[in-house]
């Protein structure tokens, strides 16, 4: 009978030990880039549920190859983000500051320690006069919709022969 | 009998756990905070060791798509100090709009600040592609493109450099260390102005890295053959020719001047480049381009 006892006592400790594989399934995850959108499909082309910025956590729930089926808000918008926008890191914000160009003296996000940030890149411009930032900005403003996108394929005739991110 | 069930269960239960994907930073946190609360370690031991087991983990991994996307403006910024911008909005419309449809349908559709691109006023033939992905090529590279897919694919070459980090490669390895260790310090507090100017002065570092690398000396020929073969990956995913790129680097074959200070200084010869894509057993067929693509590109790069 004892040896019974020694085998459920090693399974209930490998149990433990798995849990947290299995509780990976409900993960949090943060956005990593700018901004984001959440859409109703796995697809670029999916209709946009809500927009989320750096920052944002999530509740992950599935996957569909390289998509994330995500949740905000406690569960009430649910739908789909690439995996690219996502990070297992937690990002801080602090005291309420949701816009990433805060300065990094005030008001730090961090995410694993501190960045290369615009107060760095101040820096930089005041040490390189020769350097000039304006164009940087200005095709930083050029976005192409996923529609667009869509629709200069067909127009060149653009047969996709294999599932990509944009699928 | 009792000995060998609970050596059996303990050793399935190392077994079980080295197959865990538990990290070793995690097992290491783990470890020290069962040795501290059992007292075999002292508090500070325990915070020496948490420390050193972080300093070992530190690796490219650890800059986040935010800090790239500050590297990648700061380089893309020096490359405009040495290029003029060509500032035509039909082009610069066009290479975006088939430039971020050839990013979407990538493995890393999004980065901090997206894909965006620019055409340089120059007769050198040449592209760039900082982090985070800001990518710019010259007028005299567009010149070497004949269609829509050979266009596709040097700038998915560009996209491919991006993804496979290859800028944030270029960093010396001791600058990278030394900046990580930086912005790790500290954790949430704030940096006060000594780690400000030795975080400033690290990152001017790093960006002449990028740039000498990018500008100056040329990627390894082993990155330009990855960015090439994914190059081919991509636009074939999308529907474009691959044998688009052969098609462009043949012509760039003919351009190139010897010795010259543009793609001949920082790329391999262009037959080396055919020679290897073509080593993967792969047989393009011939570009054949339907009428609305061929129009639509020969009126974007009219001019040109």
């Amino acid at each position: 009978m004892s040896r019974y006892r020694y085998v459920i006592i090693c399974l209930t400790l490998v149990s433990f030990l798995w849990a947290p594989l299995y509780l990976r399934a409900e993960e949090t995850m943060s956005v990593q880039v700018k901004e984001s959108e959440i859409r109703a499909t796995p697809s670029f082309l999916g209709k946009i549920i809500a927009k989320v910025i750096y920052g944002d956590p999530v509740t992950v729930s599935k996957e569909n190859g390289l998509w994330k089926n995500v949740s905000i808000k406690g569960g009430t918008l649910q739908g789909w983000m690439h995996e690219s926008a996502l990070t297992s890191k937690r990002i801080v914000l602090k005291s309420g500051q949701t816009d990433v160009q805060t300065s990094t003296t005030q008001n730090e996000l961090s995410l694993a320690g501190k960045g290369f940030d615009d107060q760095i890149e101040a820096l930089f411009i005041e040490q390189n006069k020769n350097i000039d930032y304006t164009w940087i900005n200005n095709m930083e403003t050029i976005k192409v919709t996923p529609e667009e996108m869509n629709i200069f394929l067909a127009t060149g005739e653009v047969v996709s022969s294999s599932e990509g991110g944009a699928q | 009998m009792k000995k060998y069930f609970m050596i059996t269960g303990l050793a399935a239960l190392t077994a079980l756990t080295a197959v865990s994907c538990v990290t070793v930073d995690k097992v290491s946190k783990l470890a020290t905070s069962v040795g501290e609360s059992v007292g075999i370690i002292s508090g500070r031991q325990a915070e020496s060791i948490r420390k050193s087991a972080t300093a070992v983990s530190k690796t490219l991994e650890d800059f986040t798509p935010k800090q790239e996307y500050y590297i990648g403006r700061a380089v893309g910024a020096v490359v405009l100090s040495k290029y003029n911008v060509y500032p035509h909005d039909e082009i610069t419309q066009y290479i975006n709009t088939l430039g971020q449809t050839l990013a979407a349908a990538s493995d890393k559709p999004e980065t901090y600040g997206g894909y965006h691109f620019l055409v340089l006023d120059s007769d050198d033939i040449n592209a760039f592609a900082t982090p985070g992905g800001h990518i710019f090529i010259t007028r005299k590279l567009i010149r070497c493109c004949q269609s829509e897919d050979a266009l596709a694919a040097i700038l998915a070459h560009e996209i491919g450099h991006v993804q496979l980090r290859h800028g944030m490669q270029s960093i010396e390895k001791a600058r990278m260390t030394e900046a990580l260790t930086i912005l790790a310090t500290e954790g949430a507090k704030n940096l006060g102005p000594r780690e400000v100017a030795n975080l400033s002065e690290n990152f001017s570092g790093v960006i002449s890295d990028i740039v000498n690398s990018m500008i100056n000396n040329g990627y390894s020929r082993a990155f330009e053959y990855q960015a090439d073969h994914e190059a081919v990956k991509l636009v074939q995913r999308i529907g474009y020719n691959p044998q688009g790129l052969i098609d462009v680097l043949k012509l760039m074959d003919k351009s190139l001047k010897k010795g010259g200070l543009d793609f001949a200084k920082t790329h391999p010869a262009p037959k080396d480049r055919i020679r290897e894509i073509q080593s993967k057993k792969q047989e393009f067929t011939a570009v054949s381009v339907p009428a609305a693509r061929r129009q639509r590109f020969q009126s974007a790069v009219a001019g040109i």
